[in-house]
């Protein structure tokens, strides 16, 4: 398969009023066509950063990529380096190329136009066609995403729908110009868990039609075993696992993963049977505060393992297996 | 937006417009001295024909009868007869509606124009120098007062280079288009610059507040370049805060720039009521102060139906 995107060392920084704050620590990811890969993390991880800058949605004033390339292979076929880009070539390749969707489909819907004139506006901006065309194409984008009755709803208020609906217009927005990568920002945290699975049953059928790839930014790891192929684990600005996701789920190599899914409420009947019911595993300790970075491992304070080398330096990333690689010094012992 | 919201609008004016009535006819009766002082210090004038006129003008009767005498004739058309000049209010206000609303309409139409671009552009700027530079300047003019910047440009362009006219309407004997705005320049000038400071900056606060919200980022994410963003998905949303503002000042203006048409002896709304009120000229006050509290009621309307033209919520809420 080839590689849509390849996201080499990125470092992003925010500028406060102390000086650049790196919320991105040096990130390499990689997304095939049709693959999803799932990143996940806690809050302040880095992970939507990680997806803004891919998009490069952070506002200069704001934020700057301090390092890094985004490799990026358009429908077209030429090569890019995103990070470089200035924002008029990516006004062209956003929406058209790389799509994204939102956590709050409740505030992302501007609340003054129709949702059909923002699915539309989405294809005007970048197909030579008519209002009417567009139009047309909206309502069948909005189809697409099983809205029922599109004709109709196409002339809704974003206030007049629910935050389902709403989101599967996000959807139908991102997609009405064929992308071939969609990043989602946690687009199912918002959402009851009965809408969630909807909303997750829907992009895996469009993903399956169109041969897209997926970026799905989730805290969630019931989502992430859902859909995702890769897994990406985020701590601290840094991907600290990343593995093939029936690996990260059967034989996580970094504590952080470990205690992840340990936290996770499990409800089946292995875990009655066990006793553990009602109980939670939470990880000790807080996130990594990004102004004041522990020295070496980003982990050490929480971790019950960590030893002298790991408050060192930095763990680099070590070989588990085939596609599955951990930021940790002792993942063999453990 | 529907008609019977209208005219329920309308018809819930008419109670409030009633309770000002009363309240500013009690207010000006409560104000010491009457129409008839600049009369009793008048050697020539006898307690006679004193008494004649205190008759005639019907001030001799209760002030609730007073009230209810007013009221009738105000709603039936006559606004009555100004007691300084002998008049009919009605024609009085008229005659001085035209110079107003030629100064109050021209200030307010270039404060528009201007404002909306430059809070728009300081909020899409916001922290730049430019937005700082104008962020200072913008409070300079909402805190200049207007006699003064009033009178500065009189000293300058009237009297130190002497090519504009200091007061008046028009030259006497002139008239032309050039003349007449020459006349304008100055106090449409003076009246502006407070505007656009002020608006500006609601237009600026709404602006920022705008752009910060999810949907102008989902925006750019369908490939919306900067200033397709802020014209197409921002401004609508950020006039809806500055649409009171901009309704009520207009009101404000239309009713009488008072400073400024006294500096520069504009033959408007403003100076009549400052002249009324120095003449206790009741049945003209009573006649300004209700054209602006149905002016002030008009404008909230109006803005309401802007926002509910601007805003869907609030069309179908």
């Amino acid at each position: 398969m080839t590689a849509l995107l390849d996201i080499a060392g990125l470092v992003t920084e925010f500028r406060t009023e102390n000086g650049p704050l790196t919320a991105v620590k040096g990130v390499d990811l990689s997304i095939a066509k049709g693959e999803t890969v799932a990143l996940v993390g806690e809050s302040g991880s880095g992970k939507s950063v990680t997806s803004l800058s891919v998009m490069r949605l952070i506002p200069e004033r704001v934020g700057r990529i301090a390092a890094g390339q985004i490799m990026f292979t358009g429908a077209d076929g030429t090569r890019r380096d995103l990070a470089q880009l200035d924002q008029d070539e990516m006004s062209r390749i956003r929406g058209r190329d790389i799509a994204m969707i939102f956590q709050e489909p409740m505030t992302s819907l501007n609340p003054s136009y129709r949702i059909g004139a923002q699915v539309a506006e989405a294809a005007r901006l970048h197909r030579a066609i008519g209002r009417r065309a567009a139009w047309d194409l909206a309502v069948e984008a909005l189809a697409q995403v099983e809205i029922p009755d599109p004709v109709a709803r196409a002339r809704a208020f974003p206030h007049e729908l629910s935050g389902g609906m709403r989101q599967r217009v996000m959807i139908a927005m991102a997609l009405v110009c064929d992308p071939v990568l969609l990043i989602a920002d946690e687009p199912t945290t918002a959402l009851d868990s009965t809408v969630q699975l909807q909303i997750l049953a829907l992009l895996k059928r469009l993903q399956a039609e169109r041969g897209m790839g997926i970026l799905f930014i989730t805290h969630n790891l019931g989502v992430v075993a859902e859909i995702a192929d890769t897994v990406a684990v985020m701590y601290g600005g840094r991907i600290v696992e990343a593995a093939p996701r029936d690996t990260i789920f059967t034989a996580p190599a970094h504590p952080y993963t470990r205690g992840l899914l340990a936290s996770l409420p499990r409800v089946d009947h292995a875990a009655r049977a066990a006793g553990v019911v009602d109980r939670l595993v939470a990880i000790p300790g807080s996130m990594v505060d990004p102004r004041h970075p522990p020295p070496g491992c980003d982990f050490g304070p929480r971790c019950a393992h960590v030893t002298d080398a790991c408050r060192a330096a930095v763990p680099g990333l070590q070989e588990v297996g085939p596609g599955h690689q951990t930021r940790c010094l002792r993942w063999s012992e453990l | 937006m529907s008609l019977t919201f209208l005219i329920k609008r309308l018809a819930g004016a008419i109670p409030l417009l009633l309770g000002i009535s009363l309240i500013l006819f009690a207010i000006i009766h409560l104000a010491p001295g009457g129409p008839t002082d600049v009369y009793a210090d008048n050697p020539s004038v006898s307690p006679e024909a004193l008494q004649q006129i205190i008759t005639r003008f019907g001030l001799d009767k209760p002030v609730p009868e007073q009230y209810l005498l007013w009221l009738k004739a105000m709603v039936t058309g006559d606004w009555g007869l100004s007691i300084r000049t002998g008049r009919g209010v009605l024609g009085e206000i008229l005659a001085r509606l035209g110079p107003t609303l030629q100064l109050g309409g021209m200030a307010m139409g270039i404060s528009l124009i201007v404002a909306l671009p430059l809070g728009t552009y300081c909020a899409a700027r916001r922290g730049s120098r430019l937005d700082t530079a104008l962020t200072f300047l913008s409070f300079a003019g909402i805190s200049l007062p207007v006699f003064w910047s009033a009178l500065l440009l009189q000293l300058v362009f009237s009297v130190w280079l002497g090519i504009l006219p200091s007061a008046g309407m028009k030259s006497i004997g002139d008239g032309s288009l050039i003349d007449r705005l020459q006349h304008l320049a100055m106090p449409v000038t003076v009246l502006s610059l407070a505007t656009i400071a002020s608006w500006s900056r609601y237009i600026r606060s709404g602006m920022v507040d705008v752009l910060a919200q999810d949907y102008i980022r989902t925006a750019y994410a369908k490939g919306r370049r900067e200033w397709g963003v802020v014209i197409a998905h921002a401004l609508r949303n950020a006039m809806i805060p500055a649409v009171t503002v901009i309704a009520i000042d207009f009101v404000t203006i239309i009713s009488g720039a008072v400073i400024t048409e006294t500096v520069f002896a504009w033959p408007g709304i403003g100076r009549l009521f400052v002249e009324s009120m120095n003449g206790r000229d009741y049945p003209m006050l009573m006649g300004l102060m209700m054209m602006g509290s149905f002016g002030v009621v008009m404008a909230n309307i109006i803005a309401d139906i802007i926002y509910a033209a601007l805003d869907p919520r609030i069309r179908h809420g």
